[in-house]
């Protein structure tokens, strides 16, 4: 009984792990293209869902329709931001550029709750079949697709940077941006294309969390759980971020059985993270895979 | 120097106390000082409604001076601001209502307790910087607020705590009236405490480490004792800033003192000047009397084609809270010295009028 709970939890975390390793890979995306660390990295998963519900539901289009066209908004949305908010800001001290994005957030959370009120809402079913069994354990076919997504943009992501014309550019830009332009490179597109692929990409986990809990403000709590996730992998590492994330999915859901079968504190696997975030910034602030930062005056 | 001049047509410093002077000219010392007698007078001349927004604005004020300290003055930045916030208040009304303390020692005790978990909570923020230390202080936020919900001796669990009446030598204060004077006393100490740390060679030691840490340690300054000691005032300021809200309330709940109520305090001092004592006051009067105007606003709307388009009455939180990120941000973005800069301005164009330029 008790081993089975156990398993149910963990394959939990995993699921939930690999999203928040979807989410922080995007949250490094922009950290390390554009120096940016980005407080509304959650309202973008969150306006994502928004969108992709009402296009399902306010404009009754069919999944395959609907969620092309989220995809499609989020991308222009994520260019809008960068240059319209943050290009002004290149520049400005880090706490300038910091506080931005967390009025970002706030405007973004508001609006949300304006425009679609406060009331959590249910996704309309896109896969037909509840739950499958795998090894003698009943999966929800929703967590299956989730875990599936998630790998397939992780895929996607490696790919992108190791082979494609815009990832070596990002790469490039990454390193130094002065090399980047004196070859040609276009660091404002570079910028401008960072930000509007780590919306598409959150759009796409907001709406897979929505499938399987529906669309809520509540979804923004996953740009908070990418510090710990980013940190424990190293804020500009993009592997060590899903690393991060899968472990923190991981140690909530332990977390979780410990405190049910043991401890009996409540709510421990909502905080343990946070833990966990302040022992990592003391014994190794750069995290598992991050660069450690040399200055020079 | 004329001692009738309000703003020295030019720069006679001829010492370095007179470069560190609070007041430039002897008229300006005697016109802060009438503002301050002329405060006095405002229990007696201000509505009710007035009077409590004035309290919040002294209370938030004070709590708002202590993250200028840490964020304007030491260039870290924390957004746990209100979890210490709420810390003080929780930790005065525990001490005044389960210690035979008073409520008038419960408050500063308060803040010193405040300080010292912010310590704890500095000293890993120590040794981070920028960017670092934001997330240390987000997760001190949420681990402070899951302490307080779990801590039911502490501060109540689910239920609000109550607390004291504020009393002095055993005569309790009634009313708004009163505890005005009690906010005044403390806003007016803690700005001339924060004025004077800034004129000392402490406090020149946290700006040369706000504008670049490197050179700040090469000359000797030691980066782990003053980000720890900024960290600590920002949160005693925060303390003893609950610890008014408190005795003010009387009650105390964790209601409203999440992440935004951090952003609240993040925005008071973007919007009046990170690094400018007086802006401090003028972001947080911003800031407390926005949500006002805009009530009133739209109190004024009502039944308007405006109030229809956007019905207005039911989502007036929502269009608050834009308004407060929309507000941020534009400040950031083009004015991001704050209203402290637009104020030296207007100054700076009086100074020579007419013939300025």
């Amino acid at each position: 009984m008790n081993a089975q709970f156990l398993i149910q939890l963990l394959v939990n975390g995993l699921v939930v792990g690999t999203l928040y390793g979807v989410v922080a890979m995007s949250f490094v995306l922009i950290y390390k293209a554009t120096q940016v660390v980005n407080f509304a990295q959650g309202e973008l998963l969150l306006v994502g869902a928004w969108v992709c519900w009402a296009l399902l539901v306010k404009f009754q289009l069919p999944f395959w329709i609907g969620m092309p066209l989220t995809l499609v908004f989020m991308f222009v949305f994520g260019i809008a931001i960068q240059v319209v908010i943050l290009r002004p800001m290149i520049g400005e001290p880090i706490i300038s550029v910091i506080m931005v994005t967390i009025g970002l957030s706030t405007v973004f959370q508001a609006a949300l709750k304006w425009i679609f009120g406060v009331n959590p809402q249910p996704f309309p079913d896109v896969f037909t079949g509840k739950s499958i069994a795998v090894l003698g354990l009943q999966i929800q076919t929703v967590y299956i697709m989730s875990l599936v997504v998630s790998l397939a943009m992780m895929i996607g992501m490696a790919w992108f940077f190791r082979a494609s014309k815009y990832g070596l550019a990002m790469r490039a830009t990454a390193f130094n941006q002065q090399v980047a332009q004196s070859l040609g490179i276009s660091v404002k597109t570079v910028f401008a294309i960072s930000w509007a692929i780590s919306a598409t990409v959150s759009a796409v986990a907001g709406v897979v969390v929505a499938v399987v809990n529906g669309v809520s403000s509540g979804l923004s709590a996953y740009g908070i759980k990418v510090f710990p996730a980013a940190i424990l992998g190293g804020l500009d590492s993009i592997g060590g971020a899903v690393l991060g994330g899968v472990i923190i999915g991981l140690l909530e859901n332990i977390a979780q059985y410990v405190d049910s079968q043991f401890l009996h504190w409540g709510n421990l696997y909502e905080i343990a993270p946070f833990y966990v975030l302040i022992v990592i910034l003391m014994i190794k602030p750069y995290g598992l895979f991050g660069t450690r930062d040399i200055e020079r005056i | 120097m004329a001692s009738t001049s309000f703003i020295p047509s030019g720069d006679f410093r001829t010492s370095y106390a007179a470069d560190t002077t609070i007041f430039p000219t002897r008229t300006s010392r005697n016109f802060a000082i009438a503002g301050i007698a002329l405060l006095c007078l405002a229990p007696q001349l201000f509505s009710e409604y007035w009077l409590s927004i004035s309290i919040q604005i002294g209370i938030f004020s004070i709590a708002a001076l202590g993250l200028n300290i840490l964020v304007g003055f030491t260039g870290q930045i924390s957004i746990g601001h209100a979890a210490f916030f709420l810390f003080g208040a929780f930790t005065s009304a525990y001490i005044s209502n389960n210690f035979p303390i008073p409520v008038f020692f419960a408050i500063p005790l308060a803040g010193v307790v405040t300080a010292l978990v912010g310590l704890i909570f500095g000293v890993p923020a120590a040794r981070l910087k920028g960017l670092y230390l934001v997330i240390a202080t987000l997760a001190a936020q949420y681990i402070l607020l899951d302490f307080f919900s779990r801590a039911e001796w502490f501060s109540g669990g689910s239920v609000p705590a109550s607390a004291n009446p504020f009393s002095i030598f055993g005569y309790p204060l009634r009313g708004d009236r009163q505890y005005f004077y009690v906010v005044l006393a403390y806003v007016l100490v803690s700005y001339l405490l924060v004025t004077n740390l800034m004129r000392t060679r402490d406090g020149r030691a946290l700006v040369a480490i706000r504008d670049h840490y490197l050179s700040a340690e090469i000359m000797g300054i030691n980066l782990t004792k003053y980000r720890t000691l900024s960290f600590g005032l920002a949160a005693f300021f925060a303390g003893i800033a609950g610890a008014l809200y408190a005795h003010y309330q009387q009650v105390v709940s964790q209601e409203g003192f999440g992440i935004e109520r951090s952003v609240l305090f993040l925005a008071m001092i973007i919007i009046g000047g990170s690094g400018s004592i007086m802006g401090t006051m003028m972001g947080t009067a911003f800031v407390v009397l926005l949500p006002e105007s805009m009530e009133w606003i739209s109190l004024h709307l009502k039944g308007s084609a405006i109030d229809h388009a956007l019905s207005l009455n039911t989502n007036i939180t929502f269009l608050r809270e834009i308004a407060i990120g929309l507000i941020i941000i534009a400040f950031l973005m083009f004015e991001p010295d704050g209203l402290a800069h637009r104020w030296r301005q207007i100054k700076a164009y009086w100074k020579l009028y007419p013939f300025s330029h």
